[in-house]
């Protein structure tokens, strides 16, 4: 089924290395290859450096790739980009933060943040740009009042929700939601979730999601890649993923996720995964379909045992 | 089991630029010995702000405006913490009560090795088994004891390195054993894992009860995350709007929840079984403590909102010996409001853990 499906953004062999010094290259992200489908929502999971962030950073152009390509909507943009394929990659693809207090300029006033996409790409007319500001508030769940004010006058939630309006704003495709709800309170997470699942389901929107928080990732992707040291071990449907992971990273991740459930925290068991225990020297770890959409990266003696 | 720490009717002001901030309102909680206690909440619930104040180290246009703060020595006498000068107070900050923070990079001093900085924690609380001062050389080998408590490899080494030198998870380890090597009867962690990884938070967590079974101390543990709680704690208090609003055991709090904002609490977590229904997402944002609301601060985001919920704040309605709870819902003369069927529908799930682990086995096997 997932021949069929409209790709929108396909990754191949991606890498980014920062050189650091003359000695040390960092590879952030080595080797990464996905496809997202149009509608669908896209997992990233991984723990702090493992180069979640870096993904979505590099597919934005937010830097320009060591290695690899990039194709967006059937276009590369894994080169050098002139004018017309960064306006066409800004139009179509935009990034929600992490900590919307630092990503809000404190000095602008939240329609000239929201409208600012608009008058770059001079889109429409100063009217046009009122009325537009104004209906994207009420679709993310605030009001035309909110317009005049700065962003210091807003809680977490809602300056997330000022994030998503200025992103929606452009209409784009694809949207790159970065640890999008990782700073908010449980029950403001909540809102901002649903209101990202009602964006989606209203404008067939793709999202990227990247996220630590397993539940969370589980919840809203469709399908959700894990990564680690700048590699992507293990790829699955969600509940595929969770239900039978393969990759003794993978696994030793989900057993560490407490939940709200004392009878199951009495008795769960962490499970501790040791790098050292691949064998990669002479047998290299290979991309395996181990079920259909169930990919991970092991080598052959452990796919043997699986 | 007898009380540690006894609050009662506890009031906290802040003096700020816009107006006096009420951001605890009465409150009430005790700790017994050699237990966990959970206070869970959102930012600005005021669950940091209590052990603040139980510490002594309040900000200083922070004042206890009344309420009393009970601290019960191993011989068994008592001292007000609220009313102690700040002499007498860091016999108990420190040696009776130590804390740990969110951020362990802020609480190390980033340029003094970390094995000179457990040493110094020890020489200051501690004395010998002469019941003297400790000397250098004393306070230096408890504290490559506390090191190896932790769970730190290499001590001799390690022991003269600097916090940058390590990664977050150790730093976090050092700064407990900093705590501990003051041998305090209670533990207060602030969000200690908030800012580590989901492996790296597991493990903090482990080393933590593991360390209260060899030591015997009893935690205070900060935090808004309901997984960690219900991994940790004895017993839970549920804080909202400066208020404690829900006490219990874990499992009171946990499969029979009685107060509207924490179900939705409960409910606006997605845990591995959820898929595609919508979240139950509590409607708007907490009051603002400037202005708190006259009646139950929940109210307004409270679908089962009573009329007199806007004007007379709850008290507390006992629903077993160990669990009570702030909500008019308890009332008599209220409607019979049972628990939303999402809740219910969570609370059977998690009751049939055993399912869960069934499966889990079996993969085992």
């Amino acid at each position: 089924m997932a021949e069929q499906r409209e790709v929108v953004l396909k990754v191949q062999n991606l890498k980014q290395y920062f050189k650091v010094s003359k000695k040390l290259t960092v590879k952030a992200v080595d080797d990464v290859s996905f496809e997202i489908y149009r509608g669908e929502t896209f997992g990233l999971v991984g723990e702090s450096g493992s180069g979640k962030s870096t993904t979505g950073r590099t597919i934005i152009r937010l830097y320009k790739p060591t290695d690899g390509y990039i194709e967006f909507l059937g276009k590369d943009i894994s080169g050098s980009l002139n004018t017309t394929q960064k306006n066409f990659v800004s139009r179509n693809m935009q990034m929600i933060f992490q900590d919307p207090m630092a990503s809000l300029n404190p000095r602008m006033k939240v329609s000239d943040i929201i409208a600012e996409g608009l008058r770059i790409h001079k889109l429409c007319t100063a009217e046009e740009e009122k009325q537009k500001v104004i209906e994207i508030l009420e679709i993310v769940g605030l009001n035309k009042d909110h317009a005049n004010r700065f962003p210091h006058e807003f809680s977490g939630g809602q300056r997330q929700r000022i994030g998503i309006a200025r992103a929606l704003i452009m209409d784009p495709e694809f949207i790159i939601a970065d640890e999008a709800i990782s700073a908010l309170d449980v029950s403001i997470q909540a809102q901002v979730v649903n209101l990202l699942k009602k964006l989606q389901a209203d404008r067939n929107l793709t999202y990227l999601f990247i996220a630590h928080d397993l539940s969370m990732v589980k919840y809203i992707s469709d399908r959700i890649a894990v990564m680690h040291h700048g590699q992507i071990l293990e790829l699955a449907d969600a509940d595929e993923l969770y239900d039978h992971p393969l990759h003794p990273y993978t696994k030793s991740l989900l057993s560490a996720i407490p939940l709200p459930n004392p009878e199951y925290e009495k008795r769960r068991k962490r499970l501790v995964y040791n790098p050292q225990m691949h064998d990669y020297e002479k047998n290299p770890p290979i991309w395996h379909e181990h079920t259909p959409g169930h990919f991970v990266l092991l080598n052959e003696d452990e796919i043997k045992n699986l | 089991m007898s009380k540690i720490l006894d609050v009662q009717n506890l009031t906290i002001e802040f003096t700020t630029e816009s107006g006096v901030v009420s951001a605890i309102r009465g409150v009430d909680f005790h700790l017994n010995e050699g237990e966990t206690l959970a206070i869970v909440g959102e930012s600005g619930s005021g669950k940091s702000v209590i052990t603040r104040a139980v510490m002594g180290i309040l900000a200083a246009n922070g004042t206890i405006t009344s309420g009393s703060i009970v601290y019960k020595f191993e011989d068994g006498h008592e001292v007000h913490v609220e009313k102690l000068e700040d002499h007498i107070l860091s016999s108990v900050r420190g040696g009776e009560i130590a804390m740990i923070f969110q951020d362990p990079m802020t609480a190390l001093n980033p340029v003094i090795p970390i094995g000179k900085q457990i040493q110094e924690a020890i020489m200051l609380h501690q004395k010998n088994d002469a019941g003297k001062k400790m000397s250098k050389s004393e306070a230096h080998h408890k504290a490559l004891d506390m090191l190896k408590l932790v769970g730190i490899s290499d001590v001799e080494d390690r022991y003269k390195q600097y916090p940058h030198q390590f990664s977050g998870g150790m730093r976090q380890r050092i700064v407990i054993a900093i705590a501990l090597g003051c041998n305090p009867r209670v533990l207060i962690a602030d969000e200690p894992t908030t800012a580590l990884d989901v492996t790296i938070q597991a493990q903090i967590i482990e080393l933590i009860k593991d360390i209260q079974q060899k030591i015997n101390f009893s935690v205070i543990f900060i935090t808004h995350d309901l997984g960690v709680v219900a991994n940790v704690a004895d017993r839970v208090n549920v804080m909202y709007a400066g208020k404690i609003i829900e006490k219990g055991t874990v499992a009171d709090v946990f499969y029979n929840p009685r107060h509207p904002y924490t179900w939705g609490l409960l409910a606006s977590m997605p845990d591995i079984n959820t898929k595609n229904a919508e979240l139950f997402a509590i409607p708007g944002t907490p009051p603002s403590l400037l202005d708190p609301p006259k009646g139950d601060a929940f109210a307004a985001r409270n679908k089962w909102a009573l009329n007199i919920d806007f004007e007379e704040q709850p008290p507390f309605f006992d629903i077993s010996s160990t669990h009570s709870v702030a909500s008019w819902l308890l009332d008599e003369r209220a409607p019979n409001v049972g628990i939303p069927d999402l809740v219910k529908q969570r609370v059977s799930q998690h009751m049939s853990a055993d399912a869960l682990f069934a499966d889990a086995e079996e993969e085992d096997q």
